[in-house]
């Protein structure tokens, strides 16, 4: 069977669940080749083992954390060359993206970012894509070369299915241009205990209508009695309450939960371009206008501070 | 020394309108007003306060589109930007965006560069790539996704917000810039620099000036090909109610049903 080669987002040997996602996504293909790259990259194949891989490519080098992109282009392209595969798929970080387009123009394939499903298809795979805020379906293929193609997080159950996973190094020769930008200070984000965004079940978000960042704990104790990941507006983000790697929105975090619950958002197509292909939508507002009523399986119309409180009471009443 | 800046500026029909496929597959500019992709703003910003800081430097805005995107031009130069470069030609309707980087990077070179800026991502195709593949076809450093950027001595540098971390990126010019929407709000063109912009010079480039093949853009030169696209069925109407103080013992009913509790 066909090769597809599956770049592995991890932090230090923690696989992220788009990846997983990912290998479900490319047996439907061929057999997954996974590569990871950098600090614990040996550590991710127990995990990638379980969810099919049939091999595991690693490299460290000091490289990819003290440059920009470059170096994993260079050592994705190896890894390439290595196993000449039928497909190549990256997660849609904005990062994969980069080294996927980068990738892509360099062996010659044309490239689909931002799939949400992948099918084989007679030539070759046929990826979905949501385009104009989600407002229309696309199916497209790659017509040229090995087809490199990204996919955004949720877009496929994470499905446990045992493979050999066999570690092996990958020999990575970096390119003059891997050094070009030098990585020079990392912050790195603080963890909140909360889910990811990008990978939550639940999604709660608040905009302007929360009115203040000491609101927002209304926010994040709908989130906590969920179990969910708090997100925000631009609104929200601009006005300094609320941090903007939690935005929601074409400038933000796209995101695509069970259930995303909108509090004092009004629903402009940017926030919508984020939030739109959630399966269940739920909106709190006081104007029963508001855009965002358009979207919704349920919407209150009321004033968020007397009904977020209230269902948060409620939820944990019935959890006991 | 002088610094020469090229802001690669994309048009688009407007969020807002009712944007649709025409039956090409491609986007279908009729219906819809054009204008210049918003997130492309914050890239003419940066790239005339990078430029108000230098001894001596140029800002010149480059499209690839149809006629219209004219009207994108127009607006980068009403902003301050001293100069336009239009690569137009029938042969380009439908490039993808290998096809696309491969002109803006032609058209890049033959203008002449020491600084590339673009925005984070187009508000229509999205995909958020060309910056990174201008880098790639220009072979010079990329330094994207910026929330700050700033230039000194043949220098750039600048903060990226990421997933995982935030980090402080640095390069040597020549480099491919892209910014993003959190790296300082655009100035609004003022009536003189409307009425300046219509003096400023805008050159038309084609296929043939940027010695590029039929074959390597449009629909046919594409990489990618789109099969079809089809407009999501409305959601059914949900169901809403009024607080009347029970809203949110409501919701939680609700929640349940649908086993979210
Ligand atoms: C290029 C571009 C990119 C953008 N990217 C994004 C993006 O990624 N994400 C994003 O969100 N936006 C984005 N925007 C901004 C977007 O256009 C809207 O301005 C923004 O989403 C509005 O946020 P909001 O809904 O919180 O605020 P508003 O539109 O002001 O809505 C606030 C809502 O709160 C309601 N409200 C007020 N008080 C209460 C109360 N006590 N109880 C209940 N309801 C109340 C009001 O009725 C109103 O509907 C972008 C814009 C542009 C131009
Ligand atoms: C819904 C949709 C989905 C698409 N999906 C794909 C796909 O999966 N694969 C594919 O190959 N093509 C795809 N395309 C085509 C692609 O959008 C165009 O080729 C486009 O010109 C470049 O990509 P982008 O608009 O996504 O740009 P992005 O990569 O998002 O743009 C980033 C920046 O590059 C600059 N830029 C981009 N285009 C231009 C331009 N024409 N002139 C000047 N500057 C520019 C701007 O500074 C912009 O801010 C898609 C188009 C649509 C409408």
């Amino acid at each position: 069977m066909a090769e597809v080669l599956v770049y592995v987002d991890h932090v230090d040997g923690a696989v992220r669940k788009p990846t997983l996602e990912l290998l479900t996504l490319a047996r439907r293909i061929g057999e997954p080749v996974a590569v990871a790259l950098g600090s614990g990259a040996e550590n991710t194949a127990a995990v990638l083992a379980e969810h099919g891989a049939v091999k595991v490519l690693t490299h460290d080098a000091a490289e990819y954390a003290d440059y920009l992109v470059v170096p994993k282009v260079d050592a994705l392209q190896a890894a390439y060359e290595a196993v000449s595969p039928a497909a190549v798929l990256v997660p849609s970080s904005a990062e994969g993206k980069e080294i996927a387009a980068r990738l892509a123009v360099r062996v010659g394939s044309g490239i689909i970012t931002d799939a949400v499903d992948l099918e084989a298809g007679d030539g070759g795979p046929v990826a979905t894509q949501s385009a104009f805020a989600a407002s229309f379906t696309t199916k497209s293929r790659v017509s040229r070369g090995t087809p490199v193609i990204t996919v955004k997080p949720n877009s496929a159950a994470v499905e446990a299915a045992p493979a050999a996973g066999a570690v092996e190094a990958l020999t990575v020769s970096f390119s003059e241009k891997a050094t070009g930008t030098k990585v020079t200070a990392r912050t790195p984000r603080e963890a909140t205990g909360r889910p990811e965004l990008t990978e939550a079940a639940i999604v709660v978000s608040g905009g302007r209508g929360v009115n203040g960042a000491e609101n927002f704990s209304v926010i994040e104790n709908l989130a906590d009695s969920l179990g969910a990941a708090v997100g925000a507006s631009r609104a929200a983000v601009d006005a300094g309450w609320y941090p903007h790697s939690n935005q929601v929105g074409q400038t933000g975090k796209s995101v695509s939960p069970q259930l995303y619950i909108a509090s004092g958002i009004s629903g402009a197509i940017q926030h919508r371009a984020g939030m739109q292909t959630s399966k269940t939508i739920v909106a709190i507002n006081k104007d029963a206008e508001a855009p965002i009523f358009d979207l919704v399986d349920y919407g209150v119309v009321g004033d968020l501070f007397e009904v977020v409180p209230q269902l948060t009471d409620e939820i944990k009443t019935r959890k006991g | 020394m002088s610094l020469r800046i090229v802001v690669t500026v994309k048009y688009v029909p407007d969020a807002t309108g009712d944007r649709h496929f025409a039956d090409d597959l491609t986007v279908d500019r009729d219906d819809v007003d054009g204008l210049l992709s918003e997130l492309d703003e914050y890239a003419v910003e940066q790239a005339l306060q990078i430029a108000g800081e230098a001894d001596d430097a140029e800002v010149t805005v480059l499209t690839v589109g149809p006629e219209d995107a004219k009207d994108a031009l127009r607006k980068a130069l009403s902003m301050g930007a001293d100069k336009a470069i239009h690569v137009e030609d029938d042969g380009l309707h439908g490039t993808d965006v290998i096809g696309t980087s491969l002109v803006l990077a032609k058209a890049i070179e033959k203008a002449g560069y020491d600084l590339v800026i673009s925005g984070m991502a187009s508000t229509d195709g999205t995909a958020g790539v060309v910056p990174a593949l201008l880098a790639e076809r220009l072979g010079v450093p990329q330094v994207t996704l910026l929330s700050e950027v700033s230039v000194e001595d043949a220098v750039v540098r600048g903060r990226r917000d990421g997933d995982a971390a935030s980090e402080q990126l640095e390069a040597s010019l020549p480099a491919v810039v892209s910014v993003t929407d959190q790296s300082g709000e655009a100035r609004y063109p003022s009536f003189k620099g409307i009425m300046a912009a219509k003096k400023k010079p805008v050159e038309s480039w084609d296929l043939e000036d940027l010695e590029i093949e039929a074959d390597e853009v449009g629909l046919g030169g594409s990489w990618t090909k789109v099969d079809s696209a089809t407009e999501r069925p409305a959601r059914t109407a949900g169901t809403i109610v009024k607080d009347e103080g029970e809203g949110g013992k409501q919701l939680a009913e609700f929640l349940a049903g649908q086993k979210f509790i």
